[in-house]
């Protein structure tokens, strides 16, 4: 009877705390951890430029990273096609008049510049992601959106800079199920 | 009553046509054996009980004792066909999809060396030890947990369906694709599902009142991140650690994925070691760009959250013959990401007329249900539809309803492409009277 009613005891402290208060309860085998300790795995970046690190790059310093990094699955000049590969395409991108994902293109679709920041930094190059230094991944994101015409030749992206790209389709999406939200 | 009693009653009572085409009522697969002595009074059995059986003899395994018994088994040899099929079975940069084959399985839980897969950077070997789950963010106490500390907690266990965003993408063709179910709907599975609520986590950490979301991210090579509504936290989501049992299989996030039952497969986030609450969503590749699903005017649909209301017809389907006219189980899967399913109505004559189809007990909230129709073949042609409803009143949309809203693809895309995503409609087999049987637009 006593390990049956310890156990409900336990079973019942685990369910019985509040969300929204730390416990003093529960069954407390999570170990405290600070932002330092999670810093390396903390690579969440907003729409907002909230969690983009400190660096900064140009779109000529881009250039460089990408003609060694990137162009032998995107192709020399990021509009893909290289045999084999089915890397998408990174520049150009007609208006879309199909429903077909094929048309997605950054300049056509991508609704925010920090995803690029954010998805060539956690998962780029394809065979070794998170190996490019913080300021290589601002040079190749200048790189791309200059390529596309959305930032000048000369234009420096960093923290500041990312989050103000204005892309052309940042107004074109509706959520589907707002009460989920 | 005696069996030959029962017989005589049973001949005298023609199983009733309850829709056109050779729909057969439902109770009939009730009757435990009744229906098969009925279809047989009308003749329907004829050409399969007209001849004697052969003689039975002892085969050559019934003559010596069999193999050893493995540790872990693998099906017979003689179901090697029964396997997944690969879009990138090398692996090549870009997505890897494993997709069930639905037409040659029954039942509603799917094993798992045949649960479908998509794999955005392959599956990585982690080592269950090494392996941490760090939640964070808007919490008032950011906690790491180890998969040991996971599994002291209390857990809990539901059966659920996991469908691929792009499930069905083929169907956006403007053309039917001639492919079977497996290349049609295979991404989509159904297990069982056992793990820790991520409530009971988010009660230890606390919650600050701004967060209204939170980003789940895994451990694999893209660390591939989808944003949640805190809702579905708080409501049914789970930290899962095994799957039919056993623990997680590699390319289903071992040791440990996100499961929100209901929500599109790729928010289900495999090899989870990363939940942080934020304000707002982070607006992710996988969310922005992948699974966001352009619609006819140009604008796309973000954070489709749901996989709504479906069902298809498994058996018969392309790729399997109707060798001959006569008494057949029209049967197939229904789901919905909103609840349970209420009603599946089954069409023989292309949606002419309709008949409700008996649903497999159990019933299970968002998990497949097994919808079982009889039928009788008449050898002429015929159009297979079923539609489902779910508890909620959501109804399975008719492939023109859908592609009014939806639409459809200006070119016939290559099978196994996926070009647009969340097809929910109905989809028709068309059989001829050879018994071939073909997907087609009705």
């Amino acid at each position: 009877m006593f390990t049956h009613s310890r156990l409900i005891t336990t079973v019942w402290l685990a369910f019985s705390v509040t969300a929204g208060t730390a416990s003093a309860e529960g069954l407390n085998l999570g170990k405290p951890v600070d932002a330092a300790a999670i810093a390396a795995w903390d690579i969440s970046i907003e729409p907002d430029g909230t969690g983009l690190p400190p660096g900064a790059g140009t779109p000529a310093q881009g250039a460089h990273i990408y003609a060694e990094k990137c162009a032998q699955c995107h192709g020399p000049d990021g509009k893909g096609g290289v045999a084999g590969v089915t890397a998408a395409p990174l520049v150009g991108g007609e208006p879309i008049t199909d429903i077909s994902a094929a048309m997605k293109r950054i300049a056509n679709f991508w609704p925010y510049a920090t995803t690029l920041f954010d998805y060539t930094r956690r998962a780029m190059p394809w065979q070794q992601p998170m190996t490019l230094a913080n300021d290589e991944v601002y040079a190749l994101t200048a790189y791309i959106l200059a390529q596309n015409k959305l930032i000048g030749e000369n234009d420096t992206m960093n923290a500041e800079t990312l989050p103000k790209v204005k892309m052309p389709n940042r107004d074109g999406f509706i959520v589907r199920f707002p009460d989920a939200m | 009553m005696s069996i030959s009693d029962r017989r005589r009653r049973t001949k005298s009572s023609p199983i009733e046509a309850v829709a056109g085409n050779g729909l057969l009522d439902r109770r009939a697969l009730l009757g435990r054996g009744v229906v098969f002595a009925g279809a047989m009074s009308t003749g329907a059995f004829g050409s399969v009980t007209g001849a004697a059986a052969e003689p039975l003899t002892d085969a050559p395994w019934s003559l010596e004792p069999g193999t050893t018994i493995k540790v872990y088994e693998l099906p017979s040899r003689f179901e090697k066909d029964v396997v997944r099929t690969l879009n990138n079975p090398n692996g090549q940069p870009g997505a890897q999809g494993a997709r069930t084959p639905h037409h040659l399985m029954n039942g509603a839980i799917t094993p798992n060396g045949l649960h479908f897969v998509v794999s955005h950077g392959g599956a990585p070997d982690i080592d269950p030890d090494k392996h941490r789950l760090v939640v964070h963010g808007l919490v008032k106490r950011p906690l790491v947990f180890t998969l040991d500390a996971l599994a002291r907690y209390p857990m809990t266990t539901r059966v659920t369906f996991l469908e691929c965003g792009g499930n069905g993408g083929p169907l956006f063709s403007p053309q039917p694709l001639q492919a079977n179910l497996q290349a049609l709907h295979g991404l989509a599975s159904c297990a069982e599902w056992t793990g820790v609520r991520l409530s009971t986590l988010l009660e230890e950490t606390g919650i600050d009142p701004k967060a209204k979301w939170f980003i789940a991210e895994g451990a694999d090579a893209p660390h591939l991140a989808r944003s949640v509504p805190l809702k579905k936290a708080l409501d049914d989501a789970i930290v899962a650690l095994y799957q039919n049992g056993e623990r997680l299989m590699p390319a289903n996030g071992y040791p440990m994925r996100l499961l929100l039952p209901g929500y599109e497969g790729n928010m289900n986030i495999k090899y989870l070691r990363r939940i942080k609450l934020v304000e707002r969503p982070a607006m992710s590749f996988w969310e922005a760009r992948t699974y966001a699903p352009i619609l006819p005017n140009g604008k796309a649909y973000q954070f489709y959250l749901l996989q709504e209301v479906k069902s298809f017809i498994t058996q018969p389907s392309p790729g399997l013959t109707l060798k001959e006219p006569g008494f057949y189980e029209i049967s197939g899967i229904a789901y919905s990401g909103t609840g349970r399913i209420a009603k599946v109505m089954v069409s023989a004559d292309g949606g002419g007329s309709w008949a409700e189809a008996a649903l497999q007990e159990p019933v299970l909230s968002k998990a497949f249900t097994r919808f079982r129709m009889p039928w009788r073949w008449d050898g002429g042609t015929a159009t297979l539809q079923s539609r489902a409803w779910d508890e909620a009143g959501n109804v399975q949309p008719t492939r023109a309803q859908f592609v009014a809203q939806r639409g459809e693809l200006k070119s016939v895309p290559p099978v196994g492409v996926v070009l647009n995503h969340h097809f929910n409609a109905i989809t028709s087999w068309g059989i001829d009277s050879t018994g071939e049987i073909k997907h087609v637009y009705a």
